[in-house]
């Protein structure tokens, strides 16, 4: 067992990972793969990156900060992070947050109750390291050392901490070492969120010292700003792609499926993840059979932003998360539509449906909400005719944080799968006391350096735990299982991590989306829509 | 002695009352912030409270009025503050020791409310039926007091021993919360030894509520009773400046932040708080913000740091 990781440890001066996880020390999977065979060695850090970037924090590096070459470049470099620490407990710079923030820095009691709610704590055998509190408690006594200007008396009450480069650089690590899933802030007594102090930091480091991981600024909302899309792909790419897939899934169907595009006055604006048309065509293809038989006059935007629904300014940057939630609503502005209804995407159900409903105003605040609650009332309106036996296997459902915990639509989801799959058994526990995927806050997407071994050993490592115990009396590989997860960013998680533990060619562990499931089960459609094929 | 006592407890309700709407009015002028709210929201409709759900979960929700359900609010704060509910279902451990501290401190001010009622009533209105009231008053204040006083001692005392002995709340326990912790048992302890000693030798409770009142200088307070009386004014005095001022910060926690799912309907209260918010001129200084001071955050949420290329 590492060494315990007190708060002095962040500041220690020189490079050294504060800690080291080894396999045995992380909580234990069930059967099959309690198995130490089945465990992978984790990958170590190549010397290229140990050298060049900051990774003092423990066996993974995230975000890939720089190394300063000077004293004077550290000095600068934590000036202005005390910068963006005022900023940060300002009015004008952070009215976006800044009571929840304060309440949490002012009145955490340190009972630690929160601290067994954390799938990453708890996957990591308890690691002091990853404790809610603990990242939470290193900006708490910065706050009254350097935001409040306590002296002797503050550092009494509140405690200290020495603040220097390594605490700042290991600070902007550990900001990515906590998925945003807020199931700590559902357990806390007094209300306090450290899954808010974890984004918050992550903003300083992104609107003050122009620092955040690069798959969700620069290849993420920046390039979503720039092509319309964070997959990369433009307006007129989009269109190829789901022409082809309105073709595919017309033939594998039998039904004519036809996307519409800026239909001005349409009922309904449909937005994708565009990492759907890309990763998992099916899914958009699912959406384009339902709506069309359903007779809903719906279309999807080809504007900037309007065909993909992703907002990674939600996990770190409320500039950008703003600037995006914008473009949405533009796209649908612009075409005049009722509403606007977001595909199977956490995120960007909670950013576009939730956390921006205090952005927009006037003729910006349209309507914006789920796909579900329109799904659900088509598949028990009786318009489509649906036979369960199609999907008799077992399924089990994953409940995405941002959707679920922190949005509220627990059910619809449900009433589906209940009609529609006969063998469906929920996790435990599930609804909005779900565990996260593991992939939340942008980590599904991120895979640099040896990430992707934090984000499976630790990360993910209680959705595992959870789905193996949803199978575990089926779980040998002569009974195919479904994996339903209605999220994009979910699916690219579970996706990565079924096949780092071969779940499928050992245990047929399939994973995909609601939709899937339902156009399987139309008894207009061709049998057989859900593959089987591991992609 | 008796003057002491008087003063501090004068000064101790001034300053526990002064420093709680000083925190108060400190979070109330926050400015109004993004929604963030997390499920279960109790005011829910009943039937999609139990499991979370939310108005979310209909479809065209917003051709309909919000329907807030304010029993359910209240349903949960009475468990939340009365029974700790929130460390029942998620800390079972720390719940006995923090139940019998807050329940203990809740009989405190039950029996300060009586006493300070019963003493004005008996000064106030004469007759035979008022005097019984006031008897009777004070009669249930003794035994709350006791029981708070006692109880109090035990929560404090037990959770004392838990931050100095639990290993995981090693990283986190800070010198004041020690001190704290030490207050309230000083505190209670003279309390406990001044008015339930078998060697009692001042003024009941009842007495120095009744002298309080009138500054009667007359009324003999006993040593130990009155060191914990000052003592419990001065705990008074300081709780609103520290982090137990959470009763106060809880009130926001749940109903501005947890609990605040209120939509944003076209013209409505919330979207003019909105419009206001969006005037904010931060100075953030990371390039791709383009902050400088001047720019509204509604103008720099319109800007486009990345170069529109499209095909």
């Amino acid at each position: 067992m590492s060494h315990f990781t007190r708060l002095r440890d962040l500041s220690r001066s020189n490079r050294e990972p504060v800690i080291h996880l080894d396999n045995e020390e992380l909580m234990p999977l069930p059967a099959p793969l309690d198995d130490p065979a089945r465990e992978h060695a984790w990958t170590p850090l190549s010397e290229q990156c140990v050298t060049r970037y900051e990774c003092g924090l423990d066996d993974t590096c995230a975000v890939n900060i720089p190394q300063p070459k000077t004293a004077e470049e550290e000095k600068e470099l934590v000036g202005r992070f005390l910068s963006g620490l005022d900023k940060l407990f300002d009015k004008q710079n952070n009215w976006t947050f800044l009571q929840p923030l304060l309440l949490t820095m002012e009145h955490c009691t340190g009972c630690q109750t929160c601290a067994e709610s954390c799938h990453i704590f708890e996957a990591s055998g308890f690691n002091e390291l990853y404790r809610p509190t603990y990242r939470s408690e290193i900006l708490r006594r910065l706050y009254f050392k350097y935001v409040r200007h306590g002296g002797l008396l503050s550092a009494w009450q509140h405690g200290n901490i020495r603040l220097n480069w390594p605490l700042v650089a290991r600070l902007i690590e550990l900001s990515y070492r906590c998925n945003l899933c807020r199931r700590c802030a559902q357990t806390c007594p007094i209300g306090c969120d450290n899954g808010l102090v974890a984004h918050e930091l992550r903003k300083l480091f992104s609107q003050e010292m122009g620092i955040a991981a690069r798959e969700l600024h620069e290849q993420g909302s920046m390039l979503q700003l720039k092509a319309g899309s964070s997959t990369g792909m433009t307006a007129e790419i989009v269109k190829d792609n789901v022409d082809f897939i309105d073709e595919d899934i017309s033939e594998r169907t039998g039904i004519e499926v036809h996307t519409p595009w800026d239909v001005k006055g349409a009922d309904v604006l449909l937005i994708h993840n565009a990492g759907e048309i890309m990763a998992w065509p099916e899914n958009p293809g699912a959406f384009a059979l339902i709506l069309t038989m359903a007779g809903v006059n719906w279309t999807m935007s080809s504007e900037l932003a309007g065909y993909d629904s992703i907002n990674y300014g939600l996990w770190y940057d409320d500039a950008q998360f703003a600037r995006v939630a914008l473009k949405h609503v533009e796209a649908a502005k612009k075409l005049g539509v009722k509403q606007i209804i977001v595909g199977e995407c956490g995120h960007a159900h909670k950013a576009l449906c939730v956390t921006a409903d205090r952005l927009l105003t006037g003729d910006f605040n349209i309507p914006r909400t789920s796909w579900l609650p329109l799904v659900r009332d088509i598949v028990m309106s009786g318009k489509i005719k649906f036979d369960p036996a199609r999907n008799d296997f077992p399924v089990t459902l994953h409940d995405p944080c941002n959707m679920v915990r922190l949005m509220g639509v627990v059910e619809p989801q449900r009433e589906i799968v209940r009609a529609l799959c006969p063998q469906f058994r929920e996790m435990e526990p599930h609804g909005v006391e779900n565990y996260c995927c593991g992939g939340g806050s942008g980590f599904a997407i991120m895979s640099g350096n040896n990430f992707p071994d934090w984000r499976f050993h630790v990360a993910g490592r209680k959705k595992m735990e959870q789905i193996l115990n949803a199978f575990a009396d089926c779980i040998g590989p002569e009974t195919p299982k479904y994996l339903c997860a209605p999220c994009s960013n979910c699916k690219g998680q579970f996706r990565d991590m079924l096949a780092y533990y071969d779940m499928w060619e050992q245990n047929r562990i399939m994973y995909g989306g609601l939709v899937e499931l339902i156009v399987n089960a139309m008894v207009d459609v061709k049998p057989g829509f859900i593959e089987w094929e591991w992609r | 002695m008796t003057v002491a006592v008087y003063v501090a407890m004068y000064a101790g309700a001034l300053l526990f009352l002064v420093g709680c709407l000083k925190r108060i009015y400190q979070y109330a002028r926050t400015p109004f912030h993004l929604r963030w709210e997390l499920y279960p929201v109790p005011h829910e409709q009943p039937d999609r409270a139990r499991y979370g759900g939310s108005y979310f979960e209909s479809g065209e929700w917003w051709l309909s009025p919000q329907a807030v359900h304010h029993r359910g609010d209240w349903t949960a704060m009475f468990r939340e503050i009365v029974f700790l509910r929130g460390l029942w279902e998620f800390n079972p451990r720390l719940w006995l020791p923090s139940f019998l501290f807050h329940f203990g401190l809740y009989l405190s001010i039950v029996t300060a409310g009586l006493a300070i009622a019963g003493a004005a009533f008996g000064a106030l209105i004469p007759g035979v039926v008022a005097g019984r009231m006031t008897a009777d008053a004070f009669v249930i204040a003794g035994w709350t007091g006791a029981t708070g006083i006692l109880l109090v001692l035990a929560g404090s005392i037990w959770l004392l021993i838990r931050r100095a002995t639990d290993a995981t709340l090693k990283n986190y326990t800070k010198a004041g919360d020690i001190f704290n912790l030490t207050f309230f048992i000083a505190a209670f302890a003279c309390l406990a030894y001044g008015f339930l000693g078998s060697t009692v030798n001042g003024a009941s409770f009842e007495e120095i509520a009744r002298g309080a009142l009138r500054f009667d200088r007359g009324t003999h307070v006993g040593a130990t009773a009155g060191l914990g009386l000052i003592l419990v004014s001065a705990l008074a005095a300081y709780i609103p400046f520290t982090h137990m001022s959470h009763f106060i910060a809880k009130y926001f926690t749940w109903h501005s932040v947890r609990w605040d799912d209120r939509r944003n309907a076209r013209d409505g209260i919330v979207e003019s708080k909105v419009a206001v918010s969006l005037r904010n001129r931060p100075t953030w200084a990371a390039a791709h913000v383009g902050a400088d001071g001047k720019k509204s955050w509604a103008e720099i949420a319109s800007a486009n740091p990345a170069e529109e290329v499209r095909k």
